[in-house]
């Protein structure tokens, strides 16, 4: 796919928890086709301590309003100067990078995506693109506790949601949590899926991936490595797979689990 | 409109501006991002006779304007180089050069011959700086008969024009210089990375899998600088700067201390056109300053 480096306008900027802000870009002309796992480098201002491009997954595409938004854990100093934005700020973007999640090819398809923490952001435009090809996505997501679960309501709209959170609380809205991690929750006692998707921390998706090997299910996981060019240049991101060392940038960040060493 | 070609020996370049080996894969990943064609060489990522898996994970850590990495010279090796990598490259309008690594002189010198056999490779940028590895590498940079045992092995096998990547991670990088000169080097390349370190506080751990890494960035630039400087004065052959060149402004400064022709690294991956604006702007600023020619500051500062 062809990639982009484009001034971004930033239309909105959504503090939708103490941690996380929800960004929404747009720009004059139409956004590029992007695709669900697909991620975005963004420039932050080239300070000292911002220098590289930050990575942020692509959480959503609004083709109507043409807009692309971006979930956005405020942890370090560059992410930080990205909650900080205002309506009106331009944002250099290079995308669409990394490969994406493969999508079903038929509507029955039972598609589970798990996802934990700011890890849940690339599921949501997942999850909306199956909803569009008349797939009934599961998503399992799961947090620490029922505040930190994002987009709950936005989640609702494309699929059904499972939830779980370490201390057993439940948000408002949807079906009540489950207390526990992700590969804690009864759903995955009672129903088979043909492909589970997955994003989050690690230790999350190796469970989830010792789930899908034991559930004989086809399983991909979004990887997070640091990175630096976002293009395969550099080969700093790399993950050890069946392959030798890959660029999670450029051959990922989507990996078959039967790619990677998680035999733990 | 002023003039911008420059030549290293033999090897017309087009304009003084290349990217430096490791920042820019091989040319084709940034081909959407801007025109390959429109610089004066690509220099693509460091090459070994056998495939080499590099370092573990972490490799890269971000410092205060630049970064570390130890990659650890990852690739396929040359033959796959030569079957697979270069019918995709040899067509791009601009000089392809390769940066030959390996861990003896005789591991150099076999990987050179069969890029010699390319076409339309002009030029190899011989890597005896690499701080990643501990066989080779930066072994051969850092002493006068290390590198000259390296480059006459490789001289003898390679018929083109030969630049030497040289270590900044040395007493004294003019003599360095000199000794790859007497063995028949066209030309010096420099600053290779500086080792660097960088640990994490709170885990009481180093940040790079095996502790040590090569800085690169703005954060080294005036080293840089200092070095070319030195090493223009000290050799007669030409020299190739970089070392965290950002901006035209950057690319003079190292043209004035003597570069003929100078590479963009680690801004490639802040930038990935940055090296058509600084060759953009190297030229608004003799159009400015009334220059005909990019030679009329070459090592104008003495």
């Amino acid at each position: 796919m062809k990639k982009y480096l484009l001034d971004l306008t930033v239309r909105s900027v959504e503090r939708i928890h103490e941690r996380y802000v929800l960004i929404k870009l747009t720009d004059e002309k139409p956004l590029p086709e992007m695709l669900p796992g697909q991620f975005v480098e963004i420039r932050v201002d080239g300070s000292p301590t911002t220098f590289l491009r930050r990575p942020i997954s692509i959480n959503f595409v609004d083709t109507k309003a043409n807009e692309l938004w971006l979930l956005v854990a405020a942890v370090g100093d560059g992410t930080r100067k990205l909650a900080a934005l205002q309506a009106g700020d331009k944002l250099n973007c290079l995308l669409p990078l990394g490969n994406g999640f493969t999508m079903p090819q038929k509507a029955e398809e039972r598609i589970l995506l798990v996802g934990g923490g700011v890890g849940v952001a690339p599921l949501l435009y997942m999850g909306a693109q199956m909803a569009e090809m008349g797939c009934q996505p599961t998503f399992l997501l799961g947090a620490r506790t029922a505040k930190d679960l994002l987009m709950i309501d936005t989640f609702q709209k494309y699929g059904r949601v499972c939830m779980t959170t370490e201390d057993g609380s439940s948000p408002s809205i949807g079906p009540g949590a489950e207390k526990g991690f992700v590969t804690n929750h009864s759903l995955l006692q009672k129903e088979r899926f043909d492909r589970i998707a997955t994003c989050g921390p690690t230790p999350m998706m190796k469970a989830v991936a010792r789930y899908a090997r034991q559930a004989d299910t086809e399983c991909e996981a979004s990887l997070e490595n640091l990175m630096a060019c976002g293009l395969g240049a550099c080969l700093c991101c790399v993950e050890k797979t069946t392959e030798g060392n890959l660029c999670v940038c450029k051959d990922g960040p989507v990996f078959n689990i039967r790619r990677l060493l998680w035999q733990d | 409109m002023a003039r911008l070609d420059v030549k290293i020996k033999d090897l017309s370049l087009k304009n003084p501006v290349m990217t430096a080996s490791g920042t820019f894969g091989y040319g084709l990943e940034f081909a959407d991002l801007m025109p390959l064609d429109g610089i004066g060489g690509i220099i693509v990522k460091g090459t070994t006779l056998k495939p080499r898996e590099g370092n573990d994970y972490p490799r890269m850590a971000e410092t205060a304007s630049g970064m570390l990495n130890c990659v650890g010279l990852q690739n396929k090796g040359v033959d796959y180089f030569c079957k697979h990598i270069y019918p995709q490259i040899k067509d791009i309008d601009t000089n392809m050069i390769v940066n030959v690594s390996g861990s003896s002189p005789d591991d150099y010198a076999e990987c050179a011959a069969r890029i010699d056999a390319l076409e339309k490779i002009p030029a190899i940028e011989l890597n005896i700086s690499c701080p990643n590895v501990k066989d080779g590498g930066m072994a051969f940079g850092v002493t006068c008969a290390g590198a000259s045992s390296v480059v006459k092995a490789v001289r003898e096998r390679y018929h083109k024009t030969l630049i030497v990547k040289l270590s900044p991670n040395v007493t004294n990088i003019s003599e360095i210089a000199r000794a790859v000169e007497a063995e028949g080097a066209d030309s010096v390349s420099l600053i290779n990375t500086l080792m660097g370190m960088a640990i994490d506080i709170e885990k009481r751990k180093t940040l790079l899998s095996i502790n040590t890494g090569g800085l690169s960035g703005p954060a080294v630039k005036p080293v840089a600088l200092r070095m070319v400087w030195q090493v223009a004065k000290a050799v007669k052959i030409p020299v190739v700067g970089l070392g965290g060149i950002c901006t035209a402004k950057d690319a003079i400064e190292f043209l004035m201390a003597g570069a003929t022709a100078i590479e963009i690294g680690t801004a490639n991956f802040l930038d990935p056109a940055v090296s058509i604006k600084v060759r953009d702007g190297i030229n608004d600023w003799l159009d400015r300053h009334g220059c005909q020619s990019v030679q009329e500051i070459i090592g104008v500062i003495d």
